[in-house]
Order: structure tokens, then sequence, then C-alpha cells
């Protein structure tokens, strides 16, 4: 060694590893409009698929004629659920454990469900026979309230008619769907009965849509000579679509391929299995042609999975001092036409008993009734895992009413209720253990980077000048702290289809010191490429550069459950780590062969081994994986390679402090965000500028959802919101300035310590958006109103207040 | 969102659109800058067999500002509204309108002679043509004709305009005194919740003329002689402008839609206008 051997921290930076804001190598394609989507596949003669659907949300298909789109030059099929019958695919089964129709099978449930199918040589022929197809329907009665269609004599779902048994027990009514309880009424209605004081709310948590810039599509090709199935497709679980189509079709496992190739934002929406992929799979084998079918903006909105739709109501006990004692929530879950949510199959709520937040809640009860309606299926976990935005929001109102019930300030609130650091590992009433966390620093710290007092002392002086007729602007500071539950999971308690959830990650090192990895995750945007590689990186001492991670294709990929519910760092991110330990444990014999010392002799040092207490001896990753190709060591096979399948052993449970400070414009209902400070908690810190981008991106869907960003309905079940122009979806002009903060508590089960953080700060901004507008009318005598808070309904709400006198 | 398939025409001269107009009638519309008749094409609520695009036609482009006489070509764009600096010294509430129009991608393409001839109650430059007193010239097989914006809209998509006339330029005396145009909106892209556009002259301390009009309240552009008339002689204290609001409240006529209830509308409509009203008058 000299003066220009680098030393040890060169050679770590070098890496481009673990805390280094790498740029994302995915990046050079998107920017420069190279990125390779489903749409972009392009076949030598392949076929366009097109959907007739469903004007009507609730109606009898009498009659479908398709003569005339058959006649048109260039249509070659049009299916329908009669078509489907003999497959036995004119139903396919949904991920709750549900069956939905893939073509109408005597009727329709939703307005835009796919009624008929229709196969053309040209995308513009296709969409002209579709206005070709003659429907006939017979209107039914619709419902689209779910209070309403617990108490209707419609009956919805014919198919299931007389089943007083569901998958998830018993149903107390022919559009009931299941009962879903965790924790303990009895106990928990005591305290309720014995508190000092109680506070009670209705909420509803609207419902919206995840509405990825790329709508879902897939094309299917097959094969009719060697019998083999490949599927391209916007799917978010490649492997589990696989599985699915082969059960479904009974082509064996082996002879499909699953491509998930770039895929232009997810959210949720990629999760489930759509009848577009269905027919265009039937419509591949019956013409033995490729078939394409992408949807538009409007399809997507109106047919494809929406999220949230949740009718919450809670009850929290307490004692004078604000100390709780108890909650209860009872959930009415508006699931649509078909119970489709994209939760793991125990879970008909998903994670919605993760409701007790990050507060230490002794006991606690939650009751979910999921319910059928004409509205679209869906319930998938729009940018979060499942049903935690509902179950966050829901808390972090409760104890906004609670504080608002004992006169008391919520950031007090929240601290004296908060689960003490050493308190963890925390069992909640609801069953869940969390893994680490300490809030009361994280929440300390939000408070005084905003001046939390200052900003209460601020806005009380604007309510006395709002009163003296000075201003027309009232304050709001908005408040939420949040703990996400993410990374499913372990697979004693969590599966897809039978699916457990483990992860993969499969690594193969090259003779010269370069890489590929490849994962049963898939990206949508996250940066898996570029992450992924760094986790590596750190672990096996190669830059991340050298490192190519591959995902997506199930013909290349180890088997894995795929990209949701932040679940990729926590599972496939723990799967990499694991299998870079594999890599340098092999690395070390071979090392220490080389350096004629023992195996126990040397030690790992950023890139290299080095015998103990002589660094000048080393040999180099790239040395190592030369010397694994090139010459026989003695009771090693040749080569270096290593692939870990990991099942976690616990959820992890990033958490954070958010602080919203809005205007409010009274006479308008127009609110302008003046700061938004987030402080993240997403343990170990891989990529601190992909967090940061995964903070806003969250961050920006958090402020859609919470003040504008619907799918409503009217009384007849038509979408009122199906484009973008009433679909709110927000650009730059619309979004604040983001402050961004963080504490650093590692998950002490994942092999790296990192939880996970491209939900979390929309599952805690959306109550902090919410949170800062209701704050703003609280000195008016306001305990809580709905989301979306859009400019007509802010404007009603001070008008209710009496505010506009 | 795939249109139904069309014959596709690009004619030199405003001729050769009235006789292609002429020769298919009803089954021809022209195209300006696309931006309503395209996603109308391809929700396929809009069926047009023979699709005329103005875009070469040089006789349509351009600002004239003549003395205090300002013509501008159906075919100049929101952009060039924004960026003429003649245009932004003889008449600046074009330019503060314009920039309330949708974003900058569509303003490169959005014209004012689409976003005037068709008849669109929530498209911005007819009420503003209301406020200015433009006359809209059409040219038809007989020649052109000139209406007044005022008496130009007739209900949401129904104009005085024949089938077979086109919409060449407008032209209005160059404002003179304060003007304001308030828009509020639900985010980039929006139509007006509701929007107001204000000229304001002064003399003596004291209004000389008003005049004011409104947009996305009615199925029409909203021009309120009546609002105007209430603030012309006072000085544009509260009582004037409370007078001026309860006028114009009394020629809206807003339906419910995503945006809001009517009450709420109504209760916009007079903030925004009050508002308008006060910014002409500071520049006044």
């Amino acid at each position: 060694m000299n003066d220009l051997t680098p030393d040890r921290e060169e050679r770590s930076a070098g890496l481009k590893g673990l805390g280094c804001s790498r740029k994302r190598v995915e990046d050079a394609r998107f920017t420069q409009g190279k990125g390779n989507y489903v749409d972009d596949v392009k076949l030598p003669g392949m076929l366009h698929g097109d959907f007739v659907r469903s004007p009507y949300a609730h109606a009898r298909v009498v009659s479908v004629n398709k003569d005339a789109a058959l006649a048109l030059d260039g249509v070659v099929a049009v299916l329908t659920a009669e078509d489907l019958a003999p497959l036995n695919l004119h139903w396919m089964p949904t991920l709750a454990g549900d069956k939905q129709m893939v073509l109408a099978d005597g009727k329709v449930l939703f307005q835009g469900q796919e009624v008929a199918f229709v196969v053309a040589r040209d995308r513009y022929v296709a969409a002209d026979a579709v206005e070709l197809v003659e429907v006939e329907y017979e209107e039914l009665p619709v419902i689209t309230d779910p209070f309403e269609s617990l108490k209707s004599d419609v009956v919805l779902r014919e198919d299931l008619a007389g089943q007083t048994e569901g998958p998830h027990g018993p149903r107390k009514h022919h559009n009931h769907i299941f009962t879903w309880e965790q924790g303990d009424e009895t106990a928990t209605n005591q305290v309720l009965d014995g508190a000092e004081v109680v506070a009670t709310e209705s909420m509803y948590y609207h419902r919206t849509h995840p509405c990825p810039l790329e709508t879902c599509g897939s094309v299917a090709s097959m094969d009719k000579v060697n019998g083999k199935l490949t599927l391209w497709g916007t799917f978010q679980a490649p492997h589990v679509v696989r599985t699915v189509a082969s059960l479904l079709s009974g082509i064996e496992e082996h002879n499909i391929r699953v491509i998930s190739p770039d895929i232009g934002g997810g959210f949720g929406n990629k999760v489930g299995v759509y009848p577009g992929y269905v027919c265009s799979i039937v419509a591949s084998i019956v013409t033995g042609q490729p078939v394409k079918w992408v949807e538009d903006r409007m399809e997507n909105l109106m047919s494809t999975a929406f999220a949230r739709d949740y009718w919450m109501t809670g009850k929290i006990a307490a004692t004078k001092e604000g100390k709780i004692t108890g909650l209860h929530c009872h959930v009415t879950a508006d699931h649509g036409g078909f119970d489709a949510c994209a939760d793991p199959t125990k879970f008909p709520a998903g994670f919605m008993n993760i409701c007790t937040g990050s507060y230490d809640i002794p006991v606690a009860y939650l009751g979910v009734d999921g319910v059928y309606t004409n509205k679209a299926p869906g319930g998938v976990s729009y940018r979060c895992s499942f049903r935690v935005t509902e179950a966050v929001y829901f808390i972090e109102r409760m104890i906004e009413v609670l504080a608002i019930e004992l006169n008391m300030d919520a950031a007090e609130l929240r601290r004296i209720n908060f689960i003490k650091k050493e308190q963890f590992p925390y069992q909640s009433a609801l069953g869940w253990e969390y893994d680490s966390g300490d809030y009361h620093t994280a929440w300390d710290k939000a408070l005084k980077t905003v001046d939390y007092e200052g900003l209460r002392k601020e806005q009380a002086d604007r309510v006395e000048a709002f009163k003296r007729g000075e201003t027309r602007k009232l304050m709001g500071v908005g408040l939420s702290f949040f703990t996400e539950i993410v990374g499913a999971g372990p697979v004693k308690n969590c599966d897809i289809l039978g699916m457990g959830m483990f992860d993969s990650c499969e690594i193969r090192i090259h003779p010269t010191g370069s890489a590929v990895a490849r994962l049963g995750t898939i990206s949508q945007g996250q940066g898996h490429a570029t992450t992924f590689a760094q986790i590596l990186a750190s672990e096996i001492g190669l830059s991340a550069d050298s490192i190519t991670i591959e995902e997506g294709d199930t013909d290349t990929a180890p088997y894995g459950l795929g990209t949701y519910g932040s679940r990729s760092t926590p599972v496939a991110g723990a799967a990499a780590a694991m299998a870079g330990r594999k890599i340098r444990a092999k690395a070390q014999m071979i090392a220490a062969y080389l350096l004629e010392v023992h195996d126990d002799d040397v030690e790992f040092d950023v890139d290299r081994f080095a015998v103990k207490g002589a660094p000048e001896r080393f040999k180099t990753m790239k040395d190592i994986a030369y010397a694994a190709y090139n010459q026989a060591i003695p009771g090693l096979e040749p080569g270096l390679e290593a692939v870990s399948y990991y099942d976690p052993p616990n959820m992890t449970y990033p958490f954070g402090a958010y602080v919203c400070v809005m205007d409010i414009d009274v006479d308008t209902g127009v609110p302008e965000i003046r700061r938004f400070y987030a402080l993240d908690d997403c343990g170990t810190r891989i990529n601190p500028m992909i967090i940061e981008g995964q903070v806003h991106g969250g961050l920006t869907e958090a402020l859609a959802v919470a003040l504008g960003q619907e799918i409503s309905y009217d009384k007849m079940g038509n979408v009122k919101t199906g484009t973008l122009m009433d679909f709110f979806l927000p650009t730059a002009w619309e979004v604040p300035n983001y402050e961004t903060d963080y504490t650093v508590t590692p998950s002490p089960h994942h092999p790296i310590g990192a939880k996970g953080v491209g939900e979390s700060p929309h599952v805690g901004g959306v109550p902090c958006f919410s949170n800062a507008v209701q704050d703003a009318f609280r000195a008016f005598g306001l305990r809580h109103t709905n989301m979306p808070h859009d400019h007509w309904r802010i404007w009603q709400t001070a008008n209710d207040l009496g505010l506009h006198e | 969102m795939i249109p139904a398939a069309f014959d596709y025409y690009r004619p030199k001269d405003v001729e050769g659109v009235i006789a292609l107009l002429q020769e298919h009638g009803d089954d021809a519309r022209v195209m300006a800058g696309g931006h309503s008749l395209i996603p109308m094409m391809k929700l396929r609520m809009a069926e047009v067999p023979h699709l005329i695009d103005l875009q070469d036609i040089a006789a349509l482009k351009g600002i004239a500002i003549d003395g205090d006489t300002i013509t501008i070509g159906a075919m100049v764009t929101q952009h060039e509204l924004i960026n003429h600096d003649g245009l932004s010294a003889a008449a600046p509430i074009l330019s503060e309108a314009a920039l309330q129009i949708a974003d900058p991608q569509v303003r490169y393409m959005g014209t004012v002679g689409g976003n005037i001839a068709n008849g669109d109650p929530g498209n911005d430059m007819p009420g503003l043509m209301q406020c200015l007193d433009a006359q809209i010239e059409l040219l038809g097989p007989e020649g052109t004709r000139k209406v007044a914006a005022r008496e130009y809209y007739e209900a949401a998509y129904m104009t005085d305009r024949e089938d077979d006339e086109v919409l060449i330029s407008v032209r209005f005396a160059a404002p003179t005194g304060g003007y304001s145009y308030e828009k509020q909106k639900r985010k980039i892209g929006d139509y007006a919740t509701a929007a107001a556009a204000v000229q304001i002259t002064k003399a003596e301390g004291k209004v000389a003329t008003a005049s004011i009009a409104m947009t996305n309240l009615s199925d029409v552009p909203v021009w309120s002689e009546d609002a105007g008339d209430a603030l012309v002689g006072t000085t544009c204290d509260t009582e004037a402008m409370k007078a001026a609001v309860a006028a114009m409240l009394g020629d809206i006529d807003p339906t419910e839609d995503n945006r809001g209830p009517v009450a709420f509308k109504r209760h916009v409509a007079g903030i925004i206008l009050t508002r308008a009203i006060t910014r002409a008058w500071d520049r006044a």
C-alpha cells in the first residue's frame, strides 16, 4: 500500500452502497422515452381487443347480438360469457375468495362492467366494432349505498343466493359478504361504559382510485406449436399471475411465461387480475395469434380496482387527563359488485387492525362488515399496505376528536399516549407485534422544527383577527403521527391465493467481478434496479454500478410475491442481503485458500477479504470472483452464485411525524398549503434521494385524496368522475414545497434494518392534510367533516358553521 | 378513446374551407387547436366524417393593432396572446385571462377562434370578448358578416354561426382604464368554478364606465349590463360592489356539477366578482 491506495472510506464510497444517494439507473431510459411498457410490445400478426361495457349499474343482459360487429371487415371474433363458459373462464376467482364475472353472465353489477370482448386486426376496427355489438338490457334497481344494500330485498349476487356461509364466515344478508372481528368487544365495551370520557365519531373515507399514469393492459401470445403461452402485462405480482393463469387455463405452469416489462406506476391498481387479462389469453388461444388489450383512462377509472370506500364509526375512551383506555371501531366496507379486494387471504379487511395506531391502547375491538353494491369491484391498497391508510386516518381523526372532547392540545394528547421506546417490541391489543420505534423523539423533533407553539399562537391570533373582521382566512395546523405495517409477510399468516408471502433473490457473480441479481418483485417506478444493487454492493463488496438487477420475467426470476404494500425492501431487500451473505461466505473460503490461511483468519473489509491483523494481505472481491471460475479450489464447487428465499419473521413498522400548515379562504373554500413538514423513520436508509422522491410522491397522492380525488356515483350508479377533468390528479402547480426529515430506528429483525418507505407518506399524509383543514375550523365548533376537502365542501363547512354571515 | 374514421383536410385558404363546408354540410367540422373537438371525437360524442384543419391558413393568423382597434385572427394561440408585446400593452386583460387557461402545453395549441366559436360555456374567451364588446367576424358563402360577442351565444354549444360559416377573427376597441380577469378553478386545466372579466374607466374619482362578464355560470357567457351600471357614478365603494354583485346574481343561472352545488357557485361568483372589481378599480 502507498499514498495512492484508496483508504477505507474511499473504497466504501466507490461501492455506492447503503446510504448513497446514487442516481437512478432507470432514469436514462425513462427520461428519454426509451422505456418498454406493455403497450410498446408489438408482435407479428398481433390482434387487438376492446370491451363492450355496460352503461347500466345493474341490469339483466337479455341478449347480445354480434352479427353487425362480426360483419365488419377486420373483426376476428366477439367473445361473450357464453363463449367462455365451455372453458369455465366466464367467471374467475378473486384474491378475496370471491369470484368475479369475466364477461357478463346474465347480468351486470356495475357501470363499465365487461360484457363482450371484440378482437380485430386493428385497434381502430376493434373500437368501431364495439359500437356495433347490440346488447339488450333490462334495467334493475340500483344500490350504491352499503347501508341501503343491507336492508334491500334486491339480490345483487344471484349466483350466491342461499349461500349463508362465505369464504370469511357467515353472511348475515344476501348482500352481505363477511364480518371480520379482531380484539375483545366485551372488554372494550366494559371500558367504554366505565370511562371518564368517551368520544364518538362517524366518518366516511370516500372511494378513490390509484390512477397510475400507465393504465392496465396485457399482450397474450399462445404458441400452438410448442404449447407455450407468453403473457406481457401490467402485473405487480407476475409470478402469482403465472400460477393463477395455469390454474385457470389448465396450461402447465412451466409452459407459461409472464413478463412484467416497465410499469408506469401501480399504487395497488395492478395487483389484481382483470377480465382484460383473461380475455386476451382466451382470445390468443382461440385465434392462435397474439392479442393485445390496453384499457383507456376512462376504463381504468371506472372499472379497474378502486381504493377505500370505508364507513367507519369509532368510540374512544380516555381518562380526564387524556390517557386512552380503549378503542372501538366498526367499519361498513363497500366492496362493489364483487369482492375483489387485494389482501392476504386471511385478512378480508387487510391490516385494518393496525387502527390502534401509534398509541398504547390496552383494549380494543375492530369489526368490519363487507357489503355488495352496484359499484366497481376492487378495494386495493392505494399506495399503502393493506387498508392501512383507512386505519391511520381513523385513529388520527379519533385522536383529534378526543382532543376536542377533552379540550386539550392534540399534539400533547398524542405525546401522552405514544407507545414508549422501551415498550418495543410492542404487542398491540389487536394482535400485532410492533418491531421497533422511538415515537417521542420523532414527535419532539417535528414539533420543534416547525415551532409548534409559535404556530398555535399565530393561529389563535388569526382567529381573533377573523372575528374582528380583519381577515377572511383561517389557519389550520394539521398533525399526524402514523405507524405503518408493511412487508407482508410471514408465511405463517400471510398468503395470496395460497402462495406464502416470502420473496426471493438470486445472484450470480461473473468471473470479472460484475453480477446479475434477479428478484421476485417488480419495480413500478420505485427504483429497484438502483436500490437493490446498493444493498448487494454493501453486502458483497462489488460496486452497485457493476450489478444488474432484473425483475419481472418469470422464466428467469425466482418465485416471489411481487411489489405492493411496501414489501419490496422489507422482504425482497432482505432476500438480497441474505443471498449476498451466502456469496460472501463462499468468497471467504476462496479468499482464505488464495491467501493460504484458515477461513477464520480472514475478515471482510468493504470490498475485500484481508488477513486479520495484516490488512496489506488481501484479495478483493474481484480477485475472488475470478478465482471462483479459473482455478480448482479443494472442497469448493466452481462458480459464485447464491439464492435466498426470505420468509420474514415479522412485519416492519415504519413511522413518521407530519405537520401541515394551511390557510383557508373561508369565502371560496380554497385551501393554501403554506408549509408541509414530513419526518419519516423507515429504519436503515438505503438511498436518501430515492426516499425523498418516494416521500414527495406519496405526499402528493395524499394531498390528492384529502383535497378532492374521488370516484363518485350518482343514484343511478353512473360514475361522475370518470375523466381527469373531474378526477383530481395534482400537477406541480397544486403541490406545495415539502420539507423532509428523518430519524433512524432500524428494524431489529430485518437483515439490514430497513423498513420500507414508499407508502408511509401517503398513509401519514392523508390525515395530516385532512386534519389541517378541520383544525382551521376547530375554534368555530367543527368536530369532524368528511373528505375530500374540495372547494365546495370546505365552503359548505364554513357555511354550516355560520361563517358567511 | 379511439375516434371513428374520418377524412382529413388541410386547405391553404378560407375559400377552400368554405367549399369543403358547402360540399359536406353537417358532416364537416373545422378544427382550430383541436382541444375541444378531438376529445369529443375520441369519446365518439362528436362524429365528424370530414375534419377540416385550419392550421395552414395564414390569413387566420396574426394580431393587428391599428390605432385603437385590435384584430385577432382566429388561429392565434393563447400562447401568442400572452407573449405579444403590443397586445399586452394595448389590452392587458387578454394575457391575464390567457394565463389562467389550462397549462402551457394546451396554450401552445389552443386558439382564440376555437375558444370563442365553440360555444362551450366553460371557455374563458367568450365572456372576455363580451366584456370587451368584441365583434366576431364570420365568413360564409355569401361573404363576411359581423356579430357582437354579446349576441353570439344562444345556448351551450349553440351559437349564431351557421354550419357553413367560419369564425375568422375578433375585433374590439383597445380598452382603457382598469381591468381584471379573476378565476377560481379546482386545478390547472379545469374550467372555472366562477370567473369574472371586468373593465372599468374612471373619471373624476368615479366610475365612468364598467363592463362585467361572467364565465361558466350559465349555459352561455353572461355579460351583466346591470352589474356594470350599478358601478357607474360610484366610487366603487362596498355598497356599489354589493349592488353590482346583486345585479350579476340576477343574470347568472349556474347548475350543480362536480365543482359544487348552486348555492356555492352563486356565493363564489359574488366573491370572484368583488375581487375582480376591486383589482380593476385599483388599476383604473
